[in-house]
């Protein structure tokens, strides 16, 4: 977005920190919150003060951190500060949208208004999305009534409509909104790409607009936060498979730990993948509602071929193998019911009612065969000698 | 899809219900349909929990024990004996959503 007719604009431009946090650190603040930024365009007086005004084209560098928020914990301190945004000439009238502070949403939101004269009001949802806010409450009716004062949002923006994301309505209480400051409450789409539609509809969503789907892209871009934090416990596992194996009356063997661990660490690599990326891929392909059975299917379908390989190996190990990592999928698994659009609580409670017993009973029942599997090893190891 | 729904907890109280719409308005799953100018369940199996619906009742016409369906918070939960909730958050740290 060019520089706006008539609009002063502001020389001093900061960059953001690295993780997207706007630190105050000399430039000038606008209704106390926001500090100018590589996306921001300038300022625009209001008769609450000056406002910050953004761009609605994402930069590299937006992307960079939006993809960076896709793959590590980097979305964890991914913010913008709360407080009311400009894009193009907004007046009296103009639509307010609200989002949370988390940079991710608020991109996703800004750009979807290339061309629009509105306000955006970020809510201090302490760098959350806005439905798992909604969830905590943080993206809610306390939050926004206060935000809504603080802001001065009647002066700016009294006549305009306050739409809000319809995924923020687990938090917000319309009514008590309304009640408190005189705006209605509109919830548009769920998803920001439909906001053009909405708007163009005349602030009317139409059913496909109002439904959380769950689609492959929505899948497979939520795959790497299930890989990385099951691969985190992935070393300590691999310590404890090449120390068992490796163990030995004699002290540690180095060739024993890695011609007997390693079968054992491709099957925990091959369980990792069927539970944290296959059953979220394949999700609506893979039989039983159950996550956990999903992913003890999926994990016994990946697992199969190793076990092949395995067969030259100890019955005892084989069995340990076919108990143990099935199970390590199920239970990978079972964590996506966290990311998706449509487990209720219930649903977990239930799964988790049936699945803990069967995990720590599997789980103990393994442990206790590769220790029958080692102590069978040393006897022989013993007679021989 | 679908998910384990036999222990959803959402309640209408139709005689409350006057027909605004905002239940149809809120629910991203569409569990709600307008009939004879009074809201119903039309699909309880969609129904996911999230309380949007109760929120922004205006009439206390619904009803639902609302939580995140997230094995994790309520592992955590069992753990710590608090409440259930989702560990993205606050200081940071956390895997989901």
């Amino acid at each position: 977005m060019g520089k706006t007719k008539g609009m002063p604009e502001i020389k001093l431009v900061l960059k953001p920190a690295s993780d997207g946090q706007l630190r105050k650190t000399g430039g000038k603040a606008c209704c106390g919150g926001p500090v100018q930024a590589e996306w921001t365009t300038g300022t625009i007086v209001t008769p609450a003060g000056p406002v910050c005004r953004v761009s609605t084209t994402l930069t590299r560098a937006d992307k960079w951190g939006n993809f960076k928020c896709r793959v590590s914990s980097f979305r964890d301190r991914y913010s913008v500060s709360p407080g009311l945004y400009a894009v193009g000439e907004p007046g009296m009238a103009s639509d307010v949208f609200v989002s949370a502070n988390y940079k991710f949403s608020f991109d996703m939101l800004r750009r979807e208004l290339s061309g629009m004269n509105a306000w955006i009001l970020v809510l201090d949802t302490k760098g959350i999305n806005v439905w798992c806010a909604a969830g905590k409450g943080t993206f809610g009716t306390a939050e926004l009534i206060e935000r809504i004062t603080a802001t001065r949002l009647n002066s700016v923006a009294g006549k305009g409509r306050l739409v809000l994301p319809q995924l923020g309505a687990p938090g917000v209480n319309a009514g008590e909104v309304r009640k408190a400051t005189g705006f209605k409450v509109c919830y548009g789409p769920v998803r920001a790409a439909d906001i053009p539609f909405y708007v163009a509809a005349g602030h009317k969503a139409s059913g496909e607009m109002r439904e959380a789907g769950f689609g492959f892209m929505d899948r497979i871009v939520l795959s790497p936060m299930e890989i990385i934090p099951a691969m985190k416990r992935y070393p300590l596992f691999a310590l404890i498979i090449l120390t068992v194996f490796g163990l030995d009356p004699r002290g540690i063997i180095f060739r024993d730990a890695v011609s007997g661990g390693l079968p054992f660490l491709a099957l925990g690599l091959a369980s990792v993948l069927a539970g944290a990326f296959l059953v979220p891929v394949l999700l609506p392909f893979i039989p039983f509602k159950s996550f956990a059975a999903k992913g003890w299917l999926a994990g016994a379908v990946v697992i199969l071929p190793g076990i092949v390989a395995l067969s030259p190996m100890s019955r005892t190990l084989i069995l340990a193998a076919c108990i143990f990592f099935p199970m390590a999928s199920s239970y990978i698994a079972l964590q996506f019911t966290g990311s998706t659009t449509f487990t209720c609580i219930s649903g977990v409670k239930k799964e988790l009612k049936a699945a803990l017993p069967v995990y720590i009973t599997s789980a103990a029942v393994s442990v206790v065969l590769l220790l029958a599997y080692k102590l069978m090893e040393w006897r022989v190891f013993l007679f021989l000698k | 899809m679908r998910y384990i729904t036999g222990g959803i907890t959402l309640k209408m109280l139709a005689g409350k219900c006057t027909g605004c719409g905002m239940c149809l308005e809120v629910c991203p799953h569409g569990v709600f349909r307008l009939e004879g100018g009074r809201a119903l369940i039309a699909a309880r199996d969609r129904c996911m929990e999230c309380g949007a619906c109760e929120k922004n009742c205006a009439f206390g016409a619904l009803s639902v024990s609302k939580g995140v369906g997230c094995a994790s918070a309520l592992i955590g939960s069992m753990i710590t004996g608090g409440e259930p909730t989702c560990g993205c958050g606050g200081n940071g740290g956390g895997n989901c959503c």
